[in-house]
Formats: structure tokens, sequence, C-alpha cells
């Protein structure tokens, strides 16, 4: 039937239209499935490092991989964890979630957004490209200078890590900027920064983080790339130079980056904890000033990654002072995170499951943090892995443990469709057992002396049992990620229908249908209150709520157009930001094959960015 | 401002929770940023100060006069800065009073060239002491004070350059009517800051002796 034909073609070409739409998708929404597919597909490349790394550290003497293999199993492992996983799967939330939750139509500059995620997308494949070439980086995720001089990193690895970490500095930048300046100014009338959901608040701090912490580590591998490119001598002890000034910039960096990693997984359980405790949060603006203050803190600790280097007595007491000092707010949340569930309904869903499991690992992870942070003690940790089990307890439990409770309590949002349960719990119990037997062993073999980014060890120093052990109980984390994929997909065909608001929970993206529309929300909210859509609902606790919401939607602003059908006017999706993207990659990219390579992409780069800018945002309503 | 200028950029502008434009807190934040880039250049530069093995050394090849001029010119950039923008905003709040309004943008887009003719002068400046230092036998290479000097210059000039382009692009835009003071002021922005880097680069590069 002509019909049917009819219907077919018009699909045929619609798919063509969709991929195209999300290439040139400035949609906030879209952006964050796009920074979270991206990141589920690097967090199965990075596990997958890693249980080649455990494979080979099953036995002494492992036979599996030779050791430059090993190098660039760990070093990727790290850099891709850190950089193309936790980042970016944060982003992914930050993307979907702030312009909802403060009453805002997308984010300040979509276009800078679409250029944030393109931007990510080609650092991170100019620096996987390496593998095609047997290039794959091998100097550790912190690239320690003089190892990564090209007298003994010579060939293009140290190269294809430099460029690609500087392109990502790039997008990590301008989407910090972005939501800077989108919770600043487009925060619904009503939301006062002190009504702000909480994990508004922690992607406000991280955004700062990132911007004053990532000009420090473009410094630092811009000297680096310099020194191998260029023949400088920033690193290079024959010249006067100094392999520390590596380390304190890397640092500086680096261990703001720590906050910036587990921030976004506080905001997160932030957001679940209260929902299934039936509880507002437990000291607002406790939790608010504590995560400012380890923001500022944050920046003064970094050299206590480097108390072996011999700086001095005076400046190891200092940093261990003021490492210690984090304790006190981290503390604070803690407490305030149990206080929120105590004497509460709690309900044991998937979602609170991960975000109780956050705060017992994140708690084990915490207290071995002072005990790294005296300095006696991290001499003789140092380079273990003790180290090892520390980070993976705060970095798994704290954030990936967080982040898959978010991906439970959004996904119906997200998609309209609930996650199965029942699979969600054995995925969390998987995940669970298999993250505290792999990693809390690492303690034990760390204190025993086993040494870390060492690719055997000799039988009968009496780490084999726990070795083989790590490397079963890793794999339990591998079989959990399955059960999680799984999940992911039969609930995205299949699942139950979600409706607005499954969670009977608090913040302002679930008053809005799920998923929702292109422009959110048919009329800006009004704001009177933190948990809003509880009060909206449940009042709060004095007067009549329906009563009140009828008073607070009359002072609401009209809405931006008057015309039935309500239509508001979004801003046209663009190509330029990805062609800007591309042309920032190509010149880094060039930097490894020839001058004349760069000098194209920086010019395809001006001109892109010309035509971004005399492109008008949106078309004038008259055309539509 | 008139009113009708207020009601017109109140319609073309969305509202903002602060009342604050995007672009200019934008500016101001990514500004924030550039400190911490431009700070780790300075402090690496201070840190290898006088830790160069083999000459030229900074006492022996650093021509102060010529510098100076070469800061005059910047400074005096700035000011151009400052009486262009003054030049676009008064044009804008002319009103219906179309002589003065042509007036006044006339006198913004002089002084917009002015400063990006000093940011050129600036950069022909650099580029003749960078080959006068090559001629001494500094290059990025020869010791540490080349390679943080050049790195650090370098990149500053790389800066003041973007800068130009910038201004230029305004001046071309504004005669086909695309400018509004705030395109102008928040290249002014820019155009300060990597003015005020300079001030601190050159005090701490040439000033201090060595």
């Amino acid at each position: 039937m002509a019909t049917v034909a009819d219907v077919r073609t018009q699909e045929r070409v619609s798919t063509g239209a969709a991929i195209w739409s999300w290439v040139t998708t400035i949609d906030h929404k879209r952006i964050g499935v796009l920074y979270f597919v991206t990141s589920l597909i690097y967090f199965i490349v990075a596990g997958f490092e890693a249980l080649l790394i455990r494979l080979q550290l099953a036995t002494p003497e492992g036979q599996l991989l030779d050791s430059d293999t090993y190098n660039q199993l760990f070093t990727m492992h790290g850099t891709a964890m850190v950089f193309m996983v936790a980042m970016p799967m944060a982003a992914a939330f930050f993307n979907f979630l702030i312009p909802l939750m403060i009453g805002a139509r997308d984010v300040a500059f979509p276009r800078l957004n679409a250029f944030s995620y393109w931007t990510f997308l080609g650092g991170s494949l100019l620096m996987h490209s390496s593998f095609l070439f047997g290039q794959a980086p091998d100097g550790g995720w912190f690239g320690y200078a003089n190892l990564t001089s090209k007298e003994y990193s010579p060939g293009l690895s140290i190269d294809f890590w430099g460029l690609g970490l500087l392109v990502l500095g790039v997008a990590s930048v301008a989407a910090a900027l972005n939501f800077i300046i989108t919770i600043i100014n487009l925060r619904a009338p009503g939301m006062t920064l002190m009504r702000m959901p909480v994990f508004v608040w922690m992607t406000f701090v991280t955004s700062f983080l990132i911007i004053f912490a990532f000009p420090a580590i473009t410094a630092a591998l811009i000297f680096l790339e310099f020194d191998r490119l260029f023949g400088t001598n920033f690193y290079e002890v024959a010249e006067g130079g100094d392999p520390m000034l590596w380390q304190h910039l890397f640092w500086v960096f680096g261990h703001p980056e720590v906050y910036i990693l587990v921030l976004p997984g506080f905001g997160i359980a932030s957001e679940i904890l209260p929902t299934f405790s039936r509880k507002p949060i437990f000291g607002y603006s406790a939790m608010v000033f504590a995560a400012v203050s380890i923001g500022f803190l944050g920046f003064s600790v970094w050299a206590h990654h480097m108390f072996t280097t011999g700086m001095g007595t005076i400046a190891d007491a200092a940093f261990a002072g003021s490492t210690m000092l984090i304790a006190i707010p981290t503390g604070i949340k803690m407490f305030n995170w149990v206080a929120t569930c105590f004497g509460g309904r709690i309900s044991f869903t998937t979602p609170m499951l991960f975000a109780l499991g956050f705060l017992t690992t994140f708690l084990i992870g915490g207290l071995t943090g002072p005990m790294l942070a005296a300095v006696p003690l991290d001499l003789h940790f140092q380079d273990s892995y003790f180290v090892v089990g520390h980070f993976h307890y705060v970095l798994f439990g704290g954030l990936i443990l967080a982040l898959m409770g978010g991906v439970y309590y959004w996904f119906p949002k997200i998609t309209g469709r609930m996650m199965d349960e029942r699979i969600g719990k054995w995925h969390f119990w998987i995940m669970f057992a298999g993250m505290n037997l792999t990693f809390f062993p690492m303690h034990f073999v760390g204190l025993d002396g086993m040494p870390r980014r060492v690719g055997t060890y000799a039988a009968g120093m009496g780490w084999d049992f726990w070795n083989m052990f790590i490397t079963v109980s890793a794999f339990l984390i591998g079989v959990s990620i399955l059960v999680f994929l799984w999940n992911l997909v039969a609930s995205y065909v299949k699942g139950v229908p979600a409706g607005n608001d499954p969670w009977d929970a608090r913040t302002l993206e679930w008053a809005i249908p799920s998923p929702p529309p292109e422009h959110n929300f048919d009329e800006i909210p009004h704001i009177t209150h933190r948990d809003q859509v509880w009060f909206d609902k449940y009042g709060d606790g004095h007067g009549d709520a329906a009563q009140l919401r009828k008073t607070s939607a009359a002072v609401a602003e009209p809405a931006e157009d008057s015309d039935e059908e309500h239509e508001v006017h979004m801003p046209d999706p663009s190509y330029w930001p990805l062609l800007v993207s591309a042309g920032l990659t190509i010149a880094a990219a060039g930097l490894m094959i020839h001058i004349a390579v760069s000098v194209f992409g920086v010019a395809w780069t001006i001109i892109s960015v010309y035509a971004w800018s005399l492109e008008p945002a949106s078309t004038p309503p008259e055309e539509h | 401002m008139s009113d009708a200028a207020v009601a017109h950029e109140a319609q073309e502008e969305h509202p903002t929770s602060t009342g604050l434009n995007h672009r200019k807190i934008l500016m101001w934040a990514f500004l924030g940023s550039e400190c911490i880039f431009f700070g780790s250049l300075i402090t690496t530069y201070l840190v290898y100060r006088g830790k160069s093995v083999v000459g030229p050394y900074p006492s022996e090849i650093l021509n102060i006069p010529l510098t100076s001029i070469s800061t005059f010119v910047l400074l005096m950039s700035s000011l151009a800065m400052v009486l262009a923008l003054a030049g676009f905003e008064r044009a804008a709040s002319a009103g219906a009073n179309e002589d003065r309004k042509r007036r006044e943008l006339q006198k913004g887009r002089f002084w917009l060239l002015m400063t990006a003719v000093l940011g050129t002068g600036f950069l022909g400046f650099q580029a003749y002491e960078f080959i006068e230092f090559v001629h001494h036998g500094l290059g990025l290479t020869t010791n540490l004070f080349g390679t943080t000097f050049f790195v650090l210059t370098g990149f500053h000039g790389t800066h003041v350059g973007v800068g130009v382009l910038w201004l230029v692009s305004i001046l071309v835009l504004s005669y086909f009517g695309k400018v509004k003071p705030l395109d102008v002021e928040l290249g002014g922005l820019y155009w300060h800051f990597v003015d005020i880097v300079w001030i601190i680069i050159f005090t701490l590069i040439y000033l201090i002796p060595h």
C-alpha cells in the first residue's frame, strides 16, 4: 500500500536525519547522552585493560604481557579512567541535569557545550589512536619527567599522551565555564543559591576547580611537548632544568583533580539519600560550605604526593597538616549523609543501595587518606599497593558507585523507562562484593611491600595468594559490568514506563515528563522552597500546599510565548562546534606528523570559529 | 541610556538571574583561568631564574630602553581601547540623533583601529627583539633563560596577536552594523588582561636586576 511505503521512505529518510540531528545537536540532554555513551565505551575499554593487568599479576613471574605492554596498559587504564570515564561521565550528569534542576531551558552556551563534547571525543580518539601504531602512552598517568623525555621515551607514545591531554583540557575548561555561567545566570525565578539542589552546588564547585586546576597541567604539558618537539630545556637536568617542576605543576592540577572526580559523586549521593529516606538533606548549608572549603583546601595540598622527593621537613609538615585539614569538611559531609538517613523511612531501591554502598566504601577510602597524609607512614606506603587500594576505594567506591546509583536514579527521567530493580540489585551486590574483595586485599600486599607499576613479582614473597584472590575478584567486577550493560539495554528496550515521578522525588526535573521535552519546561517554574517538588506535592507541614502553590503560580512570570500551541523558541542546531573541535584535534595531531598539518588544522579552526561566531544562534521567530 | 535603547536591549537579551550578561561573566571566568596559565609560566620563569648553565645571560642581552618603549606602546593601546569602547557606547545611547550617532561611531572605530595598530606595533618590537636575541646567540634551546623567556613572552605575544585579530574583526563587522557595545567591551576586557600580564612580565623579567 502506498501509505505504508510512504511511511517507510519517511522512516529511512529520518534515520539519516536522526544521525545528522545528533551530530549537530546543541540540546543539553542529547549532549549528556552522548557524553554518557562515550564514557561508557571507554569504561569498558579501560576496565578490560585492568583485567589484563590483573591476569598478568595473578601468578608470580607472569608471562602474559611483556613489560612494555604492561606499561602501556597501566598508563592507559589510569589516564582513560580519569579523563575519559570519570570526568565525562560526571559531565553527562551535569549536562542532562543542571538545566533541569535549576529550571532552565538549556545551558548558557549551547553551541559551546557541543564543542566541549566533540573536543573531548577528538582528544580521546587522538590518544587512543596510538594503539593503532603500537605506540600507546607508557609513562604512567602522572607522566613524571624525565622518564617522559625524548631520551628515555623515544617514539611518539608520550606525544600521543601529552597532545591528547591538551585537547581534553580545552574540552574540560570549556564545559566548566559553561556550567559556571549556567548556574550563576540561568536559575529560575526564586531559585536562590541556597535553594539549589546539592548536586548543582557540587557541579558549581567542581567547575571552578576545573577552570583553576587545568591551566597548570596545560602549562606543564606545553613545557613537556616543547621539550620533546622543539628541544627546549624545561625538564633537562643537564641544562639546569628540574624534573621536580613537572611534579609540582602536575600535582597542583592533580590534587584538585581528585576533588573534580569525587565531588560529582557527592552530589549524586546527596540527591539519592534524601529521596529514599523521605527526609530533606540534613544540614544543607553545612553541606554547601563543606564542599566549598574542600574546593579551596584542595589547592593547598598538592605536595603530599611528593613526600619522598626530599622537599624538607617544613614543607612536608605543612602539606601533611593542610591535607589532614580536609578530613574536617569531608567528615561533616559524611555525618550529614548519615544524619539524613537517620530516622528516615528508608526504601532500599537500587539507587539507594548504590548510595549507601558509596557511603561505606568512601568512608574506608577516606580513612586511609589521613594515614597517607602522615609523612612518616607515607614514606613507607609510597609506590606500594596500599596507595592503589586507597585511591580505588575513593574513586571506585566514591565515584563509580555513586555514578551507577545516578544511572539507576535518573534513567527513568532520561529514557522514560524504569531500569529493572531485580537485575539492578544483582548488579549492586556483585559489584559491591567484587570491588571490596578486589581493593581491600591490595592494602595487605601493599603493607607487605608489593610495589605498584611493576609487571612481575618473584614467587615466595608471600603475595601469591592475595594476588590470585584479587584477580579473581576483579573478574567479579567485570561480571557486574556485564549485568549492568544487560540491564541498561533490556530496560531501554522494554522497561516499565516510568511516568513523570517514579521515585516521588524532590527536585524540579521530576515535575516534567520523562523523557523531558526539548524545551524542558512549558513554563519556567517559580521557586519558593529548597525541595520544591516535595513542597508542591506535600506542602511544608503547615498550611495548605495547593493554596500556597496557587499563590506562587500567580507571581510566576508569564510564559514567553502566549500562543495556544505554547511554542518555545529554541536555538538552532549547528555543525560548527564539531568542525572547530576537528580543527583543534588535527592541529594537535599535526605536531606528530608534520608542521604543515598543524598549520592546516589551525587555519581550519580559525575559519570555523569565524563561521561559528557569525552564524546566528537562532533564526528569527517570524521565519518559522 | 535612553528608554528606547533600554527597551531594545531588554528585548534582545534574555533576562538572567544576576542581570549580568552571560558572555561578560564567561569572559571574566575565562580570564580567571588564564591567570593560572600565565601564573604557571611566570612561576616557571622565576624558579629557573639564574639557573642557566651557559650564556648568554639576561643581563648581557636584555635591552631595557627598547622594551620600555614597546611597553609604553602596549599601555597606550589600553587607553585607545577605553576610548574605542566609549565611542561605541555613546553611539548606542545617541538614540534618534543620527548625526551624533555617526560621529561617535566613527570615533569608536578610529580608536579601535588605533588599538590594533599599537598592538601590532608591540608585536613588531617583540619580533625585532626575538631576532636580535637570536643574532646574539640566544635561541629557544640555548639555555634555561632562552627556554623560559621565549615560551613565556611567546605565549603572551600569541595572546596579543589573537587580540589584534579579534579587534580587527570587530572593526570590520561594525561596518555591517553587527557590533554592539558589549562586543567591544568583551574584546576590551581581554585586551586589558593581556596588557596587565605584560606589566607583570616586564617588571619581573626586565626591571628586577639579575
